[in-house]
């Protein structure tokens, strides 16, 4: 089997516009949290991690011709740039193309839009990412709520592996909504400070948006490549909203990606985890990290940091835990106080050094999909 | 005729592996077809919640759940439960399935009836029976759940039915020892138009698994 390669990669978040100064930010535990005022959407307001759009614009001016883009096509325009200038290879017709979103462009369904609702459909945001980079290639777009943006990598490597393509790039995008913030709102969802993954006192998610976007593929000498060696998705088969009590998908989903990759549990030097911070999740999470015999390994969620961004959380976090390998460094689980799980967690509660040769991200989302990475140095 | 498909077949398979596919299933225009027989046809006439409605009811399942799901849901859980009746695997085999759904509009049509709920504010009233369905993949979730299926999921979006991806990606899937079945397909709605097309891929089955039986069978409705 062919091995598989990230080679590039650029978050576009509230943090920062390039990997580097979004990891600048985490090494200092900084937030991207705020609370919003906007009684528009919600009557009490709302906390958030939401991307200053004229800073977006200022950068987005700086180096891209100007045109009728939505926020979410600046985001990933400007992520996937930066990532295609950083990547060994060029575009042709054996690179594809992969767009991971929970919702694209659904604020333009909003009547009061000055965007056509045409954009909602995302085949269209596929064709504007396509067409302003000229890839040869219709994209493959992966909508599978909140685990597209790492399923996606697992979906392009099993495709460079198969010989379908040499190469691809991934970009992985969502914004905060009135759409998204008024639905959790109404699961009751919604937690009333910046939320705290695993902690005793956890209530709940915060949003978030961000674009994230790699290179991938199978030809690569560069001593900065970082190897996808196993993945698995799997299905609780339980509940469409509720986590498994058992951890079952994502049980299965680990197991599949150890069992690829040849590695045993024990080996995984860090795990970049979900941790949504919602009561279900979190305990769920701590379920199958037990049944996998991971609770030792130090695991950390980012969402403290960038509040759950949806589609391109998995993505995202993925990129972060390639900087935490090549930085060897664990970075604090922000929000982490007293341990609220049933099972042991060792969450990561300061930055520390660390050997890091291997290294797993999970997600998990609503329908039961549950996807696990695996990645080696 | 039977001669003239068999040639196309046999020409099919000239190119491709030695995987294979069980049955098909398509649901369009109020019928359903299966491995190329109407099964099922209704009144045109019918809006999609009267026809899935009839097909249900006339199913003989017993599966109260059914009338929670939004219309995309319904679309799935039905070709599936036709599809899967047909096909008859053991548990154990189902359980190690693999999912590979797409379509055009992903979950738009329940996208739309979220946003009516929250377009003002005199009007606000956001619920999470209806917010849960704004998401494409929720429909595999539930057949994952009605035939204990806990292998692969992926939901793709293309702007046309793609059966060279769905083609590929399953390939990759069983290559990869990921899945030894594989149920693939399409399952569009918006409104009352509405398309689904599933069917089975494994290493064993009527049919070869190319690029051009794939899509013939799913014009064939």
């Amino acid at each position: 089997m062919k091995r598989v390669f990230i080679t590039a990669n650029t978050i576009v978040s509230p943090l920062g516009f390039t990997s580097d100064e979004n990891l600048q930010q985490i090494k200092n535990n900084s937030s991207a949290i705020q609370f919003y005022n906007n009684t528009e959407i919600l009557p009490n307001g709302f906390h958030a991690a939401i991307i200053n759009e004229e800073k977006l614009n200022q950068n987005f001016q700086k180096s891209i011709v100007a045109s009728d883009y939505t926020k979410l096509e600046k985001m990933m325009i400007l992520s996937l740039q930066d990532t295609m200038a950083c990547a060994n290879f060029e575009i042709t017709d054996r690179t594809a193309l992969l767009i991971a979103t929970t919702k694209g462009n659904i604020d333009t369904l909003n009547t009061k839009s000055k965007t056509s609702a045409h954009k909602a459909y995302l085949h269209v945001l596929g064709e504007t990412i396509q067409n302003h980079f000229q890839f040869k290639n219709e994209p493959i777009i992966v909508s599978n709520a909140c685990v597209s943006g790492i399923l996606a990598v697992a979906v392009a490597k099993r495709l460079i592996q198969n010989g379908v393509y040499d190469n691809a790039f991934i970009v992985a995008g969502d914004v905060v909504s009135k759409f998204t913030l008024s639905g959790f709102h109404s699961f009751q969802a919604m937690s009333d400070s910046p939320c705290k993954p695993y902690s005793k006192y956890r209530n709940g998610i915060t949003i978030g948006e961000a674009a994230a976007s790699v290179a991938i593929t199978s030809g690569s000498t560069s001593q900065n490549r970082i190897e996808i060696i196993g993945d698995g998705s799997c299905n609780d088969a339980n509940h469409i909203s509720g986590p498994s009590r058992t951890g079952e998908g994502l049980y299965k989903s680990i197991v599949s990606s150890l069992e690829e990759a040849n590695v045993s549990a024990e080996n995984i030097d860090f795990i970049s985890a979900h941790g949504t911070a919602t009561l279900y999740n979190d305990e769920m999470e701590a379920v199958a990290f037990n049944r996998a015999n991971l609770q030792r390994t130090p695991l950390h969620s980012l969402k403290g940091y960038y509040g759950h961004t949806l589609g391109a959380s998995g993505l995202l976090e993925a990129i972060v835990g390639l900087h935490s390998m090549q930085n060897n460094m664990l970075y604090t689980s922000l929000g982490m106080d007293e341990l609220g799980v049933s099972k042991p967690l060792n969450i990561i509660q300061r930055n520390e050094k660390k050997n890091i040769r291997t290294f797993l991200k999970t997600a998990s989302g609503f329908g039961g999909c549950n996807t696990a990475v695996l990645f080696k140095k | 005729m039977e001669g003239v498909i068999q040639q196309f077949y046999l020409k099919s398979s000239i190119l491709k592996t030695s995987l294979h596919i069980q049955s098909f299933c398509s649901f369009r225009f109020n019928k359903i077809i299966l491995n190329g027989e109407t099964v099922v046809a209704k009144e045109k006439g019918l809006s999609f919640s009267e026809f899935s409605k009839t097909v249900y009811k006339e199913s003989g399942i017993a599966y109260p759940k059914f009338f929670k799901m939004d219309n995309l849901s319904k679309l799935t859980f039905l070709t599936a439960e036709v599809l899967l009746k047909n096909c008859a695997l053991p548990s154990e085999e189902k359980e190690k399935m693999a999912l590979v759904l797409s379509n055009r509009s992903a979950s738009l049509d329940t996208d739309r009836k979220h946003q009516l709920s929250i377009q003002s504010k005199e009007n606000f009233y956001p619920s999470p029976a209806v917010f849960v369905y704004t998401l494409p993949n929720i429909g595999m979730g539930e057949i994952s759940i009605r035939h204990q299926i806990k292998g692969e999921n992926a939901f793709f979006v293309f702007k046309e039915f793609n059966a060279k991806f769905l083609m590929q990606y399953s390939e990759a899937l069983i290559h990869n020892k990921k899945a030894s079945h594989v149920l693939c397909g399409w399952v569009d709605i918006e409104e009352d138009a509405y398309r689904s097309f599933m069917y089975l891929v494994s290493k064993r089955g009527t049919y070869i698994h190319s690029e051009a039986i794939i899509n013939k069978e799913y014009q064939n409705i």
